[in-house]
């Protein structure tokens, strides 16, 4: 075990929607659970899925799915929410399900194809190509901005 | 930042705060010791610190500040003068901190103007006669070098060890006693207690949240199992965790003193300033309330300060002249009551200007001059509340009280609290407020709508109407406007699911429903929701930032069963429903008047569309009421269109050929009334109401309109109403009991406003009589004097030129007409103008609008002409 290859290598907690398998960089994850009582919100933008008590913090939970532009919801049975932070508030990120951690190394990441879609463009950190699979790092901060998107749209 | 320098800059701000105050009460008792010990033991603090730190702006401020005190302790007198110099000295410390705790460094300037004004008072401040010997050898202590700014010399520091200790050579303190006390209370808080970052208490309650969630459900799962040996010890837990969640909110309270901390200086400058000689008493300034709250009331309650100290109290002189003592008073109170916090502000001046605000409220149309006259004092006052009654531009000109009340009022309002005013002319004024001791956690209405549950504040909250078809209480609609009557008021509905946007349309057009009576300020409004659950202490949660943009909402909470449900935000809803006219009108209404009707002010005006697409509108006032009915209940009856209304069967009158009576669905309606009988106006579509000028400007040959005026920029068509009336029934101002005139009076009618001469001369017309309308008293004199005879006189009284008291006593003065009846026709009633016109021979007096009365009083009129 060399020193090198440890720097390299970085932890993604991986996530299905649809049949696309993204990466979250496990240090930007605080929790997985399965979202229960989520209440909508009613005026919220479309991404907002509702908010929910985990543990006695108010959670707002963010449709990934939607948020990607991949279309309604399917029907794939119980959806798993990633929970994270940023600027002291806590997200969900509702996913379809929530797979192993992988560890990758970072070296084998690759820039995002020029013609990727641009919703998926916008919050992708890279691609790592996976054996069979390609998997979508995502970039949580850019994901929880919503209002940019939205300008941007 | 760096730690150091954020603690120096946080407690040198705290230590600045007192000295302000401690400044100002030794200029009123410059001869305690203890005091200036204190003051100049807290700025040799923040000298010394400074130059620990390397700030030499400040080190220089503080040392020339700290002669000047010198001087005082030994023995000069603190003039005030020279206190001034010593608070704009700390104001430029306080300045200089600012911009040390945004950019980590001192400022570029020079502070050369203050320090060497606080020189050269230094120099003017001559000890008095008793040299300050100093014993010992000083000449070996000489430095070899020149002072550099904030040092001391070695033997002024000498001298400080060696007076320190000793008592100042001063009279002994007149009023040593309290002086004492308060120094220990400070002393003993501060030993006692800690500094805790607000995030650290924020989790502290959020972890307490969780924890009273948690011990709800075990409280569920052991209320199952009947006997059970959890219930013992569950039952303390339970009262440990009460106790916990209210020991975690009381680090949130602060005494609501801090917020009074910077008001003796205010108080001080303000008095130098304007040459008042001013005290100002605080009492419960220990009384604690919810940070949160304390920093939304800090500014309103200082402008409030502020005001009592400028506007409400009299220059000395005029204070004398008044009987009262020179000294003017300024008491702030504070006090718990239920779950609010009662603030008051008294000042004992000269109380407010009922005069000044009563016509200011007149020439802003809040209300009309004989509305005016009819209030009470208490009611005039309460007008300083009203939104935009003052605005910053005015306030220069303005010298009666009041200015900017409608801000404060507004501060208050949102967060939920009250203010009341009372005020006695020459003995003061005092403003009461009423405020939730705390946000964080507030009793709300769990309520249901579209499926989710949402938490309306209490606060706001004034009533529950359970709404049904056919019973006192149902929602009626003007046009797809939904409201309520409720005790003679008109409430604007909204259901909250189309607020929300979440109504699935299948729910709009039932009649059922709870409605929730919210109060915003002045503004009243109904919110309807599907079901009423119970209410429940809240804890407030800020919204995520994704969502604070939604108006509607206030921010969340978790209920006692883990959910999360949204705080719904009465300003928001009331700023959604956005009718200024509501708000008006509920103004109005919240001081017991009708909105304003006189002819040059405003008029409330039913716009609405019937035959064409040209706006029409008819005033408000004259209409009964506003109907939509079913169109199948429409029957055709001798040709005419009937509908059975209330037990009778009402006519329905359509303006022109172009109007149909609609075959199915909703036809609108405009019912007016007249004792027991009623017509409708059958109209295509209620459009708006609105406030306006009347003011016709092309006059109409067309029977049934009186003209066009501009109406919200567009041409409208301003309905005669008295043409309609006879339609419906032909006797309409023929009642039974009136009997048919054999031989119609003749009537001379006299008003300067065309509105209303267009307006009467129909309907009196209507009621049998020949009308010569004129446009004033003079043309009225002239015909008169043609020898024109009329059978009976209106007259306008208010009127350019000759008025109607004027024109009364001209027409009693020429024996020709001397014997004709004048009636006023007056927006102006009041005792004293009704006694005025009874004196120069009106033969009665009736008000505007009041067609019935005129009526009846013509008739009264004419009936004893005739029988004469």
């Amino acid at each position: 075990m060399t020193e090198k290859t440890n720097e390299n290598l970085k932890e993604f907690v991986t996530a299905t929607v649809g049949s696309q398998l993204f990466g979250l960089p496990i240090l930007r994850v605080q929790d997985v659970f399965a979202p229960e009582r989520l209440t909508r919100v009613p005026l919220a933008s479309a991404e907002i899925a509702g908010v929910l008590n985990l543990r006695g913090r108010i959670v707002t939970l963010i449709d990934v799915r939607h948020r990607l532009g991949l279309g309604g919801r399917g029907d794939a049975g119980h959806s798993m929410a990633i929970g994270v932070e940023a600027l002291g508030e806590s997200y969900g990120l509702l996913v379809d399900s929530v797979g192993e951690v992988l560890k990758l190394d970072d070296a084998g990441r690759e820039p995002n194809p020029v013609n990727l879609d641009p919703r998926i463009a916008a919050v992708s950190g890279g691609i790592f190509r996976l054996e069979g699979q390609l998997l979508v790092v995502i970039d949580v901060d850019r994901v929880l901005d919503l209002g940019t998107r939205e300008i941007a749209a | 930042m760096d730690d150091l320098l954020r603690e120096f800059v946080t407690e040198t701000n705290e230590s600045l705060d007192v000295v302000d105050v401690e400044l100002v009460r030794f200029e009123q008792d410059p001869n305690n010791a203890k005091i200036l010990g204190n003051i100049f033991r807290l700025v040799h603090t923040i000298k010394g610190t400074c130059g620990f730190l390397g700030l030499p702006r400040l080190e220089a401020l503080a040392h020339a500040a700290e002669t000047l005190m010198g001087k005082f302790r030994d023995g000069a007198r603190a003039t005030s003068e020279a206190v001034t110099l010593v608070l704009a000295t700390i104001d430029r410390i306080k300045e200089i901190l600012e911009s040390l705790e945004r950019e980590q460094r001192e400022p570029e300037g020079s502070d050369d103007d203050l320090i060497s004004d606080l020189k050269r008072m230094v120099e003017r401040v001559v000890a008095p006669a008793a040299p300050q010997m100093t014993v010992g050898t000083l000449t070996s202590q000489v430095l070899e070098r020149p002072l550099r700014p904030g040092e001391v010399s070695l033997d002024e520091l000498e001298r400080a060890f060696r007076e320190t200790p000793v008592e100042p050579q001063t009279p002994k303190p007149s009023k040593p006693v309290p002086a004492e006390t308060v120094e220990d209370e400070t002393s003993r808080s501060a030993n006692q207690s800690i500094r805790v970052p607000v995030d650290s208490l924020e989790r502290l309650m959020t972890m307490v949240s969780e924890l009273v969630l948690t011990r709800n459900q075990l409280l569920e799962i052991v209320r199952r199992h009947e006997e059970s040996e959890f219930k013992g010890p569950l039952q303390r837990l339970s009262n440990v965790t009460a106790e916990l969640q209210e020991g975690v909110m009381k680090t949130r309270m602060q005494p609501i003193g801090n917020a009074w901390q910077k008001f003796p200086r205010i108080v001080r400058d303000l008095s130098t300033e304007l040459g008042k000689q001013i005290d100002l008493e605080m009492q419960g300034a220990e009384t604690e309330l919810d940070r949160q709250v304390l920093d939304l009331i800090k500014d309103p309650l200082t402008h409030m300060v502020r005001n009592s100290a400028d506007h409400g109290l009299e220059l000395p002189s005029e204070r004398r002249a008044a009987g009262k003592s020179g000294r003017g008073r300024v008491r702030l109170s504070a006090y718990h009551e239920g779950g609010h916090i009662i603030i008051q502000i008294a000042d004992d001046g000269r109380g407010l200007n009922t005069a000044r605000i009563k016509a200011k409220a007149i020439a802003q149309g809040l209300v009309s001059e004989d509305d005016a006259d009819k209030l009470t004092e208490s009611q005039i006052h309460k007008f300083i509340f009203v939104p935009g009654f003052s605005t910053a531009a005015e306030v220069t000109s303005v010298s009666g009280r009041g200015v900017g009340m409608d801000v404060v009022r507004n501060n208050i309002d949102q967060i939920g609290g009250t203010i009341d005013v009372k005020s006695v002319a020459g003995q003061g004024v005092s403003f009461t407020l009423k405020i939730p001791l705390t946000l964080a956690i507030v009793a709300a209405l769990i309520v249901e709508a579209g499926g989710d549950r949402f938490a309306i504040p209490q606060l706001s909250v004034v009533e529950l109407v359970r709404a049904r078809g056919g019973s006192e209480h149902r929602i009626e609609r003007i046009k797809d406007t939904a409201v309520l009557r409720l005790r003679d008021k008109l409430l604007p509905l909204a259901r909250l699911t189309t607020l929300l946007g979440t109504d699935t349309g299948a729910d709009i057009k039932t009649d059922d429903g709870f409605i929730v009576v919210v109060q915003v300020g002045s503004q009243s409004f109904g919110v309807v929701v599907d079901a009423v659950f119970h209410t429940e202490e809240i804890v407030v949660k800020p919204m995520s930032s994704k969502l604070r943009h939604i108006p509607m909402f206030s921010g969340n909470t978790i209920l006692g069963d883990g959910a999360v449900i949204m705080i719904i935000d009465p300003n928001g809803v009331a700023r959604a429903l956005g009718s200024t006219v509501t708000s008006q009108m509920a103004a109005a209404e919240s001081l017991n008047m009708k909105p304003a009707v006189a002819s040059e002010a405003a008029t409330s005006l039913l716009v609405f569309r019937a035959g064409s697409a040209q706006l029409k509108a008819v005033p408000l006032s004259l209409i009964t009421r506003l109907e939509e009915i079913d169109a199948r209940k429409i029957e055709l009856s001798n040709g005419r269109h009937m509908v059975q209304y209330r037990d009778q069967l009402m006519p329905l009158v359509t303006m022109d050929e172009g109007v149909r009576v609609k075959g199915e669905g909703a036809q609108p309606l405009l019912v007016f009334s007249d004792g027991s009988r009623s017509m409708a106006l059958v109209v295509d579509e209620i459009v708006d109401i609105v406030e306006e000028r009347l003011d016709i400007q092309v006059a109409s040959e067309n029977d049934g309109v009186l003209g066009s005026a501009i109406i919200k920029g567009q041409a409208t068509e301003i309905i005669d109403v008295g043409h309609f009336l006879p339609l419906a029934f032909a006797d309409w101002f023929r009642r039974k009991e009136q009997p048919v005139r054999a031989a119609p009076g003749s009537l001379l009618l006299i008003d300067d406003s065309p509105f209303f001469r267009n307006m009467l001369t129909p309907v009196l017309q209507a009621a049998g009589y020949q009308v010569t309308s004129v446009g004033s008293a003079s043309e009225a004199l002239a015909l008169l004097k043609d020898g024109r005879t009329f059978d009976v006189a209106i007259t306008d009284i208010e009127m350019p030129g000759m008025d109607g008291f004027q024109f009364a006593e001209a027409v009693r003065g020429d024996p020709r007409t001397a014997e004709l009846p004048v009636i006023a026709l007056s927006s102006m009633v009041s005792a004293e103008a009704v006694e005025r016109g009874r004196v120069v021979g009106f033969h009665d007096y009736v008000a505007k609008f009041d067609r019935q009365g005129l009526i009846a009083a013509l008739k009264e009129q004419t009936d004893i002409g005739h029988a004469a």
